[in-house]
């Protein structure tokens, strides 16, 4: 998975390539601990996201729950798959989640 | 049919994706399914790497046949670990918000919606679990 950061300000995107699996949750959970101190707008760009498994979920789970804290967090440019996935598991509910 | 026998760790739930969508490309299997047969493997082999000889590394087996009218392909992950049965596990309660969240049987649950049949049999000292997926 690539992952590509741009911070503007307060503000921090992290747009994700590949696929948020098992393997790969582990380094978007470290890119978001070394980012997220002091971003109140965080965005997760899954434009070039294949496709996530639990695994990811989790991780953006953990993320939502530290933006309750210090801000707000969107999940943009989510795929018909994933946007299934989110359905089916009661993310799209937890998440904000934009086409 | 193909076989793979690899060790179960997390490391080769890559091989083992690879070595499925080898045999999918055969055949004109959609994306979306190719997608979420993809997600089966790192939840089901996964939960193998995770826990079946935890401490222990040991093998894996996976088979995958595509056969049938109307088309579909059977995985079958075998092992020789902890017997464990991931369709005794509850559902998840979905409804709770983010900070009531429990996270167990998240992974196991997405297979279920995804997939057409999931089938477990502990037999002869092996854990065997099938899905089938029409594609």
């Amino acid at each position: 998975m690539k992952i590509t950061k741009t911070v503007n300000g307060s503000s921090l995107c992290l747009a994700l390539e590949g696929r948020l699996d098992t393997t790969t949750a582990p380094e978007f959970e470290a890119a978001l601990k070394a980012s997220v101190d002091g971003i109140t707008e965080l965005t997760i760009d899954m434009k070039l996201l294949d496709y996530l498994s639990s695994a990811g979920l989790r991780i953006l789970l953990g993320a939502q729950k530290t933006m309750n804290k210090q801000g707000s967090m969107r999940v943009i440019h989510v795929n018909d798959m994933i946007q299934e996935i989110f359905e089916v598991t009661g993310f799209a509910d937890i998440l904000t989640v934009e086409a | 049919m193909e076989e793979l026998t690899v060790d179960a760790t997390v490391e080769n739930i890559a091989r083992v994706t690879s070595f499925v969508e080898e045999e999918l490309e055969k055949y004109d299997c959609p994306v979306k399914a190719q997608m979420q047969i993809a997600v089966a493997i790192d939840e089901l082999f996964g939960n193998i790497a995770h826990y079946a000889y935890n401490p222990d590394i040991g093998p894996a087996t996976v088979r995958v046949e595509v056969s049938g009218e109307p088309l579909a392909v059977i995985i079958t992950f075998i092992d020789n670990g902890v017997p464990y049965d991931p369709l005794a596990k509850a559902d998840p309660d979905i409804s709770l918000g983010a900070q009531e969240r429990e996270f167990g049987g998240l992974g196991i649950f997405m297979v279920k919606k995804s997939m057409d049949e999931i089938a477990y049999e502990y037999k002869d000292g092996q854990n065997i679990l099938r899905i089938k997926k029409r594609i």
